[in-house]
């Protein structure tokens, strides 16, 4: 597997289409543990991205990765537009100079964005954020070997994990026990991200 | 949804705006921001104060804007942390070569969004230090967790910090004296109503006619109880009490008692006075009160009570001049 300037792109893309179509949605995750306004940061800031990245010719998938990661930063808002803003660049940083990403490279990336979101929002696994989504999806890539089902599967699999856990940081860690059974907004859009990976490896399996 | 409005997503422009017409001899807009800073930012010599976060809680923050109390204030959408690219630029804006300050409420979206402005900062050469406050004893303290929130504790620091960037002191000194703030400042809220944000057109919870929630966030965030309404006095009773347990006050204190957006003067002190007899019960005297909207929750009704411990240092700080439009001394 290969993925070039046009893949990520379309990474974007594609994560861009689930987020519009899913923008209710993420915010009616957002209403009952936070303050309803993740699907409208999340919609704003990745059309806008996509409105950017379209315009440009890049010569490497660095570039796009952090042309994305700047508009993130200033368009969504909230806690995750640091984050996936964060994420982004640290991938964009790991990825730098290389034409193409294969498995070993992209690997290094997402590994990169993780350790970005971890520190930037300091936390660790397991308390309902979008980490018990990024979390596992490393783990995954770094065994050394992909598919695009395996990934849809890792990803559903620990949303439904995320869902069954106590919040304890961002706005749903107010609401403590309560926040148990819903499911995480910023999750739920990192599971949209990871299935429009999936869809961009698949056209190359 | 009825509120005096032209578009539910232009009211931060607008609000902007007229704000500026309001204190064209004191504020001045950063073009292409959200940023309001002193018409005279920045100040050669002296630290410079940015603080900010969602809108909707006005007075607060540009309304603490003036010569010893804030330099900028960052407006973010409605309950919504302002981007680290609008801090920057505030930071830059109030940039007199002393350094800039920035008052952070603990809330994760504004603590991530000024703390990435702080690197962008430190990376041109900007010296950059912060606090982050967390006065809000409804929520439990935690290192574990996000921790408290920060709420109308907030105007004690903007105002006692500025004073003493206001004097020429060094931003070590700003800081050091902004920490003992957080240090000796608590909060605890309650609300009769929700409110509405404008882009999301209804209330984010609802409280029945006869319900009231004792501990709420300035964002409607859950508090410790939900129950039937009930006095003046007993509320005030609830939440003075929340506050005294949380740590030891004696002395001379300061008392806010902030209204939320939608309650009357009236009511306001109503519960002054109890909270002031309270403290009397307990031998503590009241060095100095404001009573009024400070930090508000849009058009929420309800209230909040703040304490803050004084010392010599502190009460001479809290005393100086202050030409923010919202806080003048
Ligand atoms: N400390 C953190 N570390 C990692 N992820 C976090 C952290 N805090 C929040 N998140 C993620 O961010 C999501 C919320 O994003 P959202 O944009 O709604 O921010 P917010 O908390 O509402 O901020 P604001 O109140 O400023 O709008 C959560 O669902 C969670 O996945
Ligand atoms: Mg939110």
């Amino acid at each position: 597997m290969e993925l070039g300037v046009l893949d990520i792109v379309k990474w974007f893309e594609l994560s861009n289409e689930k987020i519009q179509q899913n923008k209710d949605y993420l915010t009616s995750l957002d209403r009952p543990i936070g303050d309803g306004d993740h699907g409208i940061n999340m919609a704003r800031g990745y059309q806008e991205t996509v409105n950017k990245i379209n315009t440009v010719d890049y010569a490497e998938p660095s570039a796009v990765l952090k042309d994305a990661a700047m508009v993130l930063l200033s368009k969504v808002g909230g806690a995750s537009g640091p984050l996936y803003g964060t994420a982004f660049l640290k991938m964009s940083v790991a990825v730098k100079g290389m034409v193409v990403l294969n498995l070993r490279t992209l690997t290094g990336g997402l590994a990169a964005a993780l350790a970005g979101i971890k520190q930037r929002g300091k936390s660790e696994l397991g308390e309902k954020t979008m980490i018990d989504i990024w979390g596992p999806v490393v783990d995954y890539f770094t065994k050394g070997e992909i598919s695009s089902a395996g990934l849809m599967e890792i990803v559903s699999s620990a949303l439904e994990t995320s869902k069954e856990t106590m919040a304890t940081k961002g706005r749903a860690a107010y609401f403590k026990e309560k926040s148990i059974g819903h499911l995480d907004p910023g999750s739920a859009s990192s599971f949209y991200i990871f299935e429009a990976l999936a869809e961009v490896i698949k056209e190359k399996e | 949804m009825k509120k005096i409005i032209n578009n539910p997503n232009q009211v931060l422009q607008d609000m902007v705006d007229g704000l500026i017409a309001a204190n064209p001899q004191r504020l001045k807009k950063i073009p292409e921001t959200f940023v309001i800073a002193r018409a005279d930012a920045p100040v050669q010599g002296k630290v410079g104060l940015v603080s900010g976060g969602g809108s909707g809680h006005e007075p607060a923050h540009a309304g603490y804007i003036g010569k010893g109390m804030l330099d900028a204030a960052v407006c973010g959408e409605v309950f919504t942390s302002p981007t680290p690219d609008q801090v920057y630029e505030a930071i830059k804006a109030v940039d007199g070569g002393a350094g800039v300050f920035l008052v952070i409420k603990n809330y994760t979206g504004d603590v991530m969004n000024f703390e990435m402005a702080a690197e962008l900062a430190e990376a041109e050469g900007i010296q950059v230090e912060k606090v982050i406050v967390n006065d809000d004893v409804a929520v439990e303290d935690s290192s574990f967790t996000t921790g408290r929130r920060g709420i109308a504790g907030t105007v004690f620091v903007h105002k006692i910090a500025g004073a003493m960037a206001d004097k020429g002191a060094s931003l070590e000194d700003v800081k050091a004296v902004a920490e003992k703030v957080v240090a000796n400042v608590r909060s605890m809220g309650m609300a009769l109503t929700p409110c509405t944000v404008p882009a999301a057109g209804n209330p984010s919870f609802e409280l029945a006619e006869d319900e009231m929630e004792i501990g709420i966030g300035i964002h409607g965030e859950p508090g410790i109880d939900r129950g039937t309404i009930a006095t003046a006095d007993e509320i005030a009773t609830t939440l003075t009490e929340k506050v005294l347990e949380d740590r030891e006050f004696s002395g001379e204190v300061a008392v806010l008692v902030n209204g939320l957006g939608a309650t009357p003067e009236m009511e306001l002190y109503i519960m002054n006075k109890k909270v002031h007899d309270i403290l009397a019960d307990r031998g503590i005297n009241v060095y100095k009160t404001f009573v009024g909207e400070y930090m508000t929750s849009l058009e929420m009704a309800g209230c909040s009570v703040t304490l803050l411990q004084l010392d010599d240092e502190l009460k001479e700080l809290l005393d100086a001049e202050s030409t923010a439009p919202a806080f003048r001394m």
